[in-house]
């Protein structure tokens, strides 16, 4: 059944993000066909819109004001309700990103609608739009179709790809005006403590470290390996407990869930929590000096060694593989 | 101030998970207290000893939550409340369990609620967000530090690693991420004390909600767990020899590189 499909993009720091993307795609199989429309929020977003409609978005709509510099909930609901109000759209597809798991909620119960959240891939099967996300902390899996009404899902960054980007690809970009007020959060200060650089939910390739890296300094080679592999840095809770870096890097149960293609995980025994956020990334690698840690388990590819000794010497061989390339 | 904690009795995921008949295998399980909700609990006894009031935990499910209830009380909350659905529900999604809440939350003039920002077993986030829509009160969610000061709060709230600094005002609804507080465990007085305190059990026609009124709007067909993955390859040999030779097989073989 062909629907339209209204797909909100998030802009991080002026650009898109990548989760972006991969929603359009989404909202591509959950249209059969029909419409798919970006919806691009904020106080001066429109100049993004062409790039939604280079990665299959049908044309784009944006709602800009500058009380929407920054995420508030009341403040994007307004403007996403304008939008839904004029598009009456069959589907939503949003990230779920942090703006994502706090919006989405809220619109759905305005709605009175079901909303199916962190989706790790969609297909239509048997007549239904089937949508598989992990629960148990990544241990099970569940198939979830909905029943009534609207088609809502929120999916989960790098799991969903995108579509190839084609630049002549062309659509209308319009306006929606929305009235946006009465603000009940106000958000006093932004403190950042993420690391600049790659961001870690949407890094194809993470370097992780854990309480085996003994040190702030210890993280060090992990960077360097990190920069030649245009990856992130990342931890167990461990290393953060420890002070060796920010809870911002945190890996598991309690931090981020994370699916890169490649995870280097350092110095990290392999506790449940950790690989609760981890262990549906594509390929997982163990640097470990203990052959019995449980890291192993779940690794593809294991090294019993020193992180300290294998971690620069990977660096200098991919930096070979590079030039070779 | 009126405060009410949103509670959901989680399988523990520590344990090991088995499917039978098409369902998670709940035989033998260990079943806890949302490990989110248990810095709720904790956040709502400190919000109530520095400002007076009432702590009210609140859950929705079967009789089988008693138990988490009681540890709640336990812990230091004043009441508890069953919403207890077996008789009335087969199946329900987080828009069943938000409107069953909010129905039993909408005339209760809470000044406070405070939920977990996930249950680690559904995992989807909702259920907060969702009643304090519901109930026309603004939300903060993966919060880190709450500060009331009369009908004002000041909260800092976790995004993907940054903080932010919110202002808002009372009646409010916050979700807790790790972080918030150390949850503190039950005292033996505690326990004695929550054998006499209050846990009311309401039914769904205790809030004047048929089963039409939350029937689900979305509905699990399958569930599965992850195929096994095969043994990994742990490398031997040399040490420089073993780099060289991951390095080629994350090329060659794995292409992730
Ligand atoms: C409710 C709850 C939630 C939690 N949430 C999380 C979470 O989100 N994320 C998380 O990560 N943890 C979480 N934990 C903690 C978790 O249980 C573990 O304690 C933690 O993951 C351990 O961190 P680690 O692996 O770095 O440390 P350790 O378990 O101490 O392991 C260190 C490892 O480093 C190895 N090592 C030491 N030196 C070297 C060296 N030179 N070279 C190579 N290897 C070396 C050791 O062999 C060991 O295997 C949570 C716990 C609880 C109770
Ligand atoms: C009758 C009935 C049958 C159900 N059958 C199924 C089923 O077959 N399969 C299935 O997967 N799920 C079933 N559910 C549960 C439902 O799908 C969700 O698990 C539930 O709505 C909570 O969603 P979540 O686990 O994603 O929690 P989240 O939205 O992630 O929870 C966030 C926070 O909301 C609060 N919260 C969540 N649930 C409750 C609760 N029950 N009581 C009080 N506070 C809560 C807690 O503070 C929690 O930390 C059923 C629910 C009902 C009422």
């Amino acid at each position: 059944m062909a629907r339209k499909v209204l797909v909100l993009g998030e802009v991080r720091d002026g650009s898109l993000r990548n989760v972006s993307f991969e929603a359009v795609a989404a909202g591509k199989t959950a249209s059969e066909g029909g419409e798919v429309v970006g919806v691009l929020i904020g106080d001066s977003v429109s100049a993004l819109a062409n790039e939604m409609i280079h990665y299959g978005a049908d044309r784009v709509v944006t709602v800009e004001d500058e009380k929407l510099k920054q995420y508030t909930p009341d403040g994007f609901s307004q403007a996403l309700m304008a939008v839904i109000d004029s598009e009456s759209p069959e589907g939503l597809i949003f990230g779920h990103t942090a703006l994502g798991k706090d919006l989405a909620p809220k619109i759905a119960a305005k709605l009175e609608s079901g909303l199916i959240s962190d989706v790790t891939s969609l297909e239509e099967a048997g007549g239904n739009l089937v949508f598989t996300r992990p629960i148990y902390s990544g241990k099970a899996f569940e198939k979830k179709i909905v029943t009534d009404g609207l088609l809502f899902a929120t999916i989960r960054p790098n799991n969903i790809a995108p579509l190839e980007k084609d630049e002549s690809r062309s659509g209308d970009v319009a306006s929606v005006a929305a009235e946006i007020k009465d603000l009940r959060t106000i958000i006093k200060e932004i403190v950042r403590k993420a690391s600049e650089g790659v961001d870690l939910s949407e890094a194809k390739v993470i370097i992780a470290g854990g309480r085996g890296v003994k040190s702030e300094e210890g993280f060090e080679p992990l960077k360097e390996l990190a920069s030649v592999l245009n990856g992130a840095v990342g931890a167990s809770r461990g290393a953060c407990d420890a002070d060796y870096c920010d809870y911002s890097l945190q890996i598991g149960q309690t931090g981020k869930v994370v699916t890169p293609d490649l995870y280097i995980a350092c110095g990290i025994s392999g506790a449940i929590q950790h690989l609760a956020g981890m262990s549906n990334s594509k390929v997982i690698v163990a640097i470990n000096k203990d052959p019995e840690a449980n890291i192993f388990k779940v690794a593809d590819y294991g090294i019993v060694g020193d992180l300290f000794e294998v971690v620069p010497l990977l660096t200098e061989e991919f930096k070979k593989l590079k030039v070779n390339a | 101030m009126n405060i009410y904690v949103l509670m959901k009795r989680t399988f523990d995921t520590e344990e090991k998970i088995t499917i039978s008949g098409g369902k998670i295998n709940e035989d033998g399980a260990e079943f806890i207290i949302n490990p989110y909700d248990e810095y709720a609990i904790e956040e709502a006894i400190q919000v109530r000893d520095a400002n007076g009031g009432e702590v009210t935990v609140v859950s929705v499910g079967t009789e089988e939550a008693e138990k988490q209830l009681r540890t709640a009380l336990a812990m230091g909350a004043d009441k508890a409340v069953l919403i207890n659905t077996e008789d009335d529900l087969e199946d329900g999604d987080q828009y069943t369990t938000a409107k069953i809440l909010s129905e039993y939350l909408k005339d209760k003039d809470a000044d406070l609620i405070i939920a977990g920002n996930v249950a680690i077993d559904g995992g989807s986030g909702q259920v907060g967000p969702r009643v304090a829509e519901i109930l026309g009160i603004s939300y903060v969610t993966t919060i880190t530090k709450l500060d009331i000061n009369g009908s004002s709060a000041t909260v800092v709230r976790d995004v993907e690693g940054d903080s932010e600094v919110i202002e808002t005002s009372l009646p409010l609804l916050v979700t807790a991420q790790q972080g918030l507080n150390e949850p503190r465990y039950p005292s033996l007085p505690g326990i004695m004390k929550a054998k006499k305190k209050p846990l009311d059990e309401l039914e769904l026609d205790d809030l004047d909600l048929d089963e039409d009124d939350v029937e689900a709007k979305t509905k699990t067909i399958e569930i599965y767990l992850p195929p096994k993955k095969e043994a990994g390859k742990v490398l031997e040999g040399e040490l420089e020899d073993q780099v060289k030779e991951l390095v080629k097989l994350l090329h060659t073989e794995a292409k992730v590189v």
